[in-house]
């Protein structure tokens, strides 16, 4: 209970992780990993929306609401399907890599910084444990194409990681830029840890994407591009299109095995947006620190995320209008009124955290709030990532091998470096 | 807005093109096509087929790859998986009995097909279709042109991985479909002319809909210029990738826009002029490097200059009798007879030799398609695997019309 | 059947006509025709003024010398006007081949379209004739007919057009069954796949030809479909019982 209770105080600046706090370390886990299983799920649902709607149709419609309960269907699905394990197959590894995978994806969630309290636990060395562990991720993936005993499988396999690790570098390069920036304080050190670098933009008064610009936004743009190529999706999605001869590493894999790398795909790409999203633009921070500040700017800032979401309700109830309203469709009818009512309440709930903890600052309410706005303005700005990588999918035709190495090593690779240096020199004149 | 006079496009006028030499490059065969029994990894050759059920192969068409590592060695084409005998079917069928046939030859451009086919059997017959025929005719084909584009660019980008301007063209196309649909009453495999003319009456409102059209469709093809003629990532799989040279092209009997995206300015439209084709003013616009980047533009300028055609077709529509006097039964004079058309894809012939009765004797379809296949091996030696799917997409091949 | 014809015609004497208006058909064809003579007309009564123009195919086929397609002038029907006939065409490069040639070569034009008969020993050198000196550098099409009651049996074609001239002739041979023909591959590449497929349909073999094999049927197919004396349900009932192990279901 003291646990429980010592974290709610509105005087708390650690993470339950740092101070100790198991059961809230615990919490954060659990939530974060139903969080990001219905991110996933929901990600799947906009993905096939928001793809047929760039392709002028209109995507599921009939399972659920507008295809609401579409990916549940997929779940679903999946786990009944039959479970193939390939004949000449390592069946051991052939079981065990898509887990490798997921753990590489999963595993980064830990340092993830939702707010200055709000992460699981805060290591100064975060961004290289980030950087690091997601690259086991490879390992996922040449297993899974070497235990399937089929060439296919395993030329796919091949050229995704040679993928990978290309792009890996100027990603590495990107970020050294964006952590020589956290260095430019009094004390002139800087820091690995993720809390620490939104902190050195909070200090500094700026969004490095804004810092030295335009130094900051390439770097930002030359991450952007690498974190497509390292969650192997389009543009780059050669090694698993349907078009092409070789059809990737997950060829062999069925049913829920297949599942799981779709999933350790969308938490990739959950864990590399919220990377870009920490080092550049200035993480939970909500837009315009310096200029919009002092508590009136920040209680309508903390309206913002009951706003959206009530804003989602009144789409909800304008879509339950909209429908048809013959007999068939009673039943959608009455499930998106259920889902606008959900999200209505949702926003509700929201909106009452944010007028308490305005009304008094020293209420768990406040805390509560702090809470709540910091992991909204961060998961906005993932998910306005999440939707690039869709609308880059609808949009582009995808790379050849060949030339996708050469961007990788010949353009992002030089720039990146360039970036740097120059980042470096700008860094000790100015500041 | 891409402006369709680029610096870069050159023409080649009347030049006489160099005489092929002796074809040993060519050489299609000679591959030693025993696969292995399990698959080995560490050989420098491998032997992969890309079946006759194969997403992007348009069809079913196999293609045998011989390769090392990423590099195509050589090709084969294995073809005849749609071979119905059409050419057989001819010789027992009566010249009108015999229409609906050739539509489902190239069933993407069915107009054309049938166009070809009356054309050459009323040469053989003597006769000219009315001109007010005739216009109906050259509008309707000439949607025909745009719509079957159209279909190529959605398929061709969707194998390259572009998938959104596949919904976008066949949306555009359903647009034409529902004219064809409401001329004649089908929108794949129209039956659309008669031996002599057209057999129904242009239907009240069709000037209408082939205006409204005529002002649906320019945005359409900016749209879809504007998603891939300047995308860094479509220049980049399509420039210098199945390059062929005009002598090659020549040489290969290829025709249609891959021969014109190769800088030979030659369309039969304008070369040996068919139906009222003289009287209009067109362009044809025309590649310089013959790579699959060039073919592109080639068609898109077509589709363009088809609705020019259009246009000028349909605001001049005489009056008059839309069907010549031919005979009920046709029995052309004995003698052998060639005539060929621009189809969307090439040069469509059709070969008849006629007997003196009712039924052909011998009926050949000289298909586009066909011919140009030839030509996969040589502009893909050397290329890359994602290549071949990008080359074969870019010749615009119907396996219907290949096969027959 | 052939009631109305509508050229505007005085009706010709009845004696000649019938000779004539059945257009010379050869033997073999007229019984390809014949089984759609009992085709529904259903207006055979509705005769017009052309008079017996139409007595019933099979009752009155006289034996009008089948005429091999390269033969000049039919008997004009004297009623009708004379429907089109090959007529000899003269041009300065069909007189040069036939001054060269002498008889191994004849140049006619019908409905327009000029074309060469030659005799099968000139082939190869004509054909590469045609595309040294007289630029014909595209080979539009090769095919191929068959007469099974001729003496040569198949009637090769060439079509060709020259970019430079733009003009397109056809180049027509005569060869017996069993005789093969040097192939056209050195000289235009295009005819690769189009020799394949007259060998594929009509047997004709080509010497000189890289990889002469079936490219439309199966390889094991056996027979030639587009000859006339083909007989298809014979052939797929045996490949199918061959290849896929049942009872083809024809």
């Amino acid at each position: 209970m003291n646990a429980l209770m010592s974290y709610l105080d509105p005087r708390v600046t650690a993470t339950p992780g740092s101070a100790g706090n198991e059961l809230w370390a615990l919490i954060y886990v659990f939530v974060i990993f139903a969080g990001v299983a219905v991110i996933v799920l929901s990600m799947n649902w906009l993905e096939r929306k928001a793809l047929a709607h760039f392709q002028i149709r209109l995507g599921p419609m009939r399972v659920g609401p507008h295809g609401l309960l579409q990916p549940i269907a997929d779940a679903l699905k999946l786990m009944t399907k039959e479970d193939i394990v390939p004949a000449d197959a390592d069946e051991v590894v052939f079981r065990f890599a898509p887990v490798i995978g997921l753990l590489a994806a999963f595993t980064v969630y830990i340092v993830i910084p939702f707010g200055p309290s709000q992460a699981v636990t805060d290591m100064n060395i975060g961004i290289l444990f980030m950087l690091g562990v997601s690259s086991l991720g490879v390992l996922g993936i040449v297993t899974a194409g070497w235990s399937s005993n089929s060439h296919y499988p395993l030329i796919g396999a091949l050229r995704s990681s040679a993928q990978i690790i290309s792009y890996e570098v100027a990603m590495g390069l990107a970020v050294v830029s964006a952590l020589l920036m956290t260095s430019l304080n009094a004390q002139g050190t800087g820091t690995l840890s993720m809390i620490g670098i939104v902190q050195a933009q909070q200090q500094q008064h700026i969004w490095f994407v804004f810092k030295f610009f335009p130094l900051g936004f390439i770097a930002l743009i030359i991450f952007a591009i690498a974190m497509v190529a390292e969650t192997n999706r389009a543009p780059f999605d050669l090694p698993e299109a349907e078009s092409e001869l070789t059809a990737g590493f997950h060829t062999e894999y069925s049913g829920l095995r297949w599942s799981l790398f779709m999933l350790a795909e969308y938490a990739a790409m959950i864990a590399v947006s919220s990377i870009a999203v920490t080092l550049w633009l200035g993480g939970w921070m909500h837009p315009f620190p310096n200029w919009l500040n002092g508590p009136t700017w920040e209680f309508i800032f903390s309206l913002f995320p009951g706003l959206t979401f009530g804003g989602l309700a009144l789409i909800a109830f304008i879509g339950t209008a909209r429908m048809p309203s013959h007999p068939y469709f009673k039943i959608q009818r009455a499930g998106l009124a259920i889902f606008a009512v959900f999200l209505g309440f949702l926003a509700l709930l929201l909106l009452a955290i944010a007028v308490a903890g305005h009304a008094n600052d020293a209420s768990i309410a406040a805390r509560c709030r702090e809470g709540v706005d910091n992991i909204y303005w961060f998961m906005l700005k993932v998910a306005v990532f999440m939707y690039l990588f869709i609308w880059y999918r609808a949009t582009w035709p995808r790379y050849r091998f060949d030339q996708l190495m050469k961007v990788g090593w010949k353009v992002l690779l030089p720039i990146s470096l360039g970036v740097l240096i120059v980042t470096a020199i700008v860094g000790v004149i100015f500041g | 807005m891409i402006d369709s006079k680029t610096p870069d496009r050159k023409t080649i006028d009347g030049k006489t093109p160099e005489l092929p030499n002796a074809v040993s490059s060519l050489a299609t065969s000679n591959l030693d096509l025993e696969a292995p029994e399990k698959p080995y990894l560490d050989s420098n050759e491998l032997v992969l087929n890309m079946g006759p059920q194969h997403p992007a192969t348009h069809g079913v068409l196999r293609v045998i790859l011989k390769l090392d590592g990423e590099k195509v060695m050589g090709t084969e084409c294995v073809i005849g998986y749609l071979h119905r005998g059409v050419e057989k079917i001819a010789e027992n069928r009566t010249y009108t009995m015999f229409n609906p046939y050739v539509d489902r030859m190239d069933y993407c451009a069915a107009v054309s097909n049938g166009l070809g086919y009356c054309e050459a059997v009323e040469k053989l017959l003597n006769v000219e279709a009315p001109p007010r025929a005739q216009y109906i005719r050259v509008i309707l084909t000439e949607l025909q042109r745009l719509a079957s584009h159209q279909l190529w660019l959605g398929t061709h980008a969707l194998d390259i991985g572009a998938m959104t301007p596949l919904f976008y063209t066949f949306r555009d196309r359903e647009e034409i479909l529902k004219i064809f649909e409401k001329y004649c009453g089908a929108r794949l495999t129209t039956h659309a002319f008669r031996i002599g003319g057209c057999q129904y009456e242009i239907y009240p409102g069709f000037e209408k809909d082939v205006k409204n059209f005529l002002a649906f469709a320019p945005p359409k093809i900016d749209e879809y210029e504007a998603l891939l003629t300047g995308n860094r990532i479509w220049l980049e799989r399509t420039k210098n990738v199945g390059v062929i040279s005009a002598k090659d092209a020549i040489a290969l009997g290829v025709t249609g826009p891959v021969l014109r995206a190769s800088g030979v300015k030659w369309d039969i439209r304008k070369a040996v002029p068919y139906e009222n084709y003289s009287k209009f003013d067109f362009e044809i616009p025309v590649g310089a490097n013959g790579d699959t980047y060039d073919r592109y533009l080639v068609r898109m300028e077509e589709m363009r200059q088809s609705l020019r055609i259009i246009e000028q077709a349909v605001n001049g529509i005489p009056e008059g009798p839309i069907m010549a006097k031919v005979p009920k039964l046709i029995k052309p004079a004995p003698g052998e007879i060639y005539h060929s058309i621009e189809a969307p894809k090439g040069e469509l012939g059709y070969f008849i030799v006629s007997d003196g009765s009712t039924q052909p004797y011998r009926l050949r379809v000289r298909p586009p398609s066909f011919v140009n296949l030839q030509a996969l091996d040589c502009m893909v030696r050397g290329a890359l695997v994602a290549d071949v799917v990008a080359v074969i997409g870019t010749f615009d091949i119907v396996l219907g019309e290949v096969d027959r | 059947m052939a009631e109305e014809v509508k050229t505007p015609t005085p009706p010709p004497p009845e004696g000649e006509n019938k000779p004539t208006a059945d257009k010379a058909v050869p033997a073999a064809p007229s019984s390809a025709a014949a089984p759609t003579t009992p085709a529904p007309k259903p207006e055979a009564p509705a005769k017009p003024a052309a008079p017996a123009a139409a007595p019933p195919k099979p009752a009155a086929t006289p034996a009008k010398p089948a005429t091999p397609a390269a033969a000049p002038a039919k008997p004009a029907a004297p009623a009708k006007p004379a429907g089109p006939v090959p007529t000899p065409w003269s041009s300065p490069m069909a007189d040069k081949y036939k001054r060269q040639y002498g008889s191994g070569l004849e140049a006619q034009t019908y409905l327009g379209q000029n074309y060469f008969t030659v005799d099968r020993s000139l082939i190869p050198d004509f054909l590469k004739l045609l595309r040294d000196e007289e630029q014909f550098d595209y080979c539009v099409d090769l095919t191929a007919a068959h007469y099974p009651k001729r003496e040569k049996q198949f009637d090769v074609f060439w079509i060709l057009y020259s970019h430079p001239r733009n003009e397109r002739i056809r180049v027509k041979t005569q060869i017996a069954d069993g005789e093969s023909l040097p192939s056209s591959f050195s000289i235009w590449p295009t005819t690769d796949w189009l020799e394949r497929e007259v060998f594929d349909m009509f047997g004709i073999k080509f010497t000189g030809h890289p990889d002469l094999k079936r490219i439309l049927l199966p390889d094991g197919w056996k027979g030639h479909p587009l000859r006339k004396d083909y007989d298809i349900l014979l052939q797929d009932k045996e490949w199918v019982h061959i290849n896929l192990g049942i009872e083809s279901g024809q």
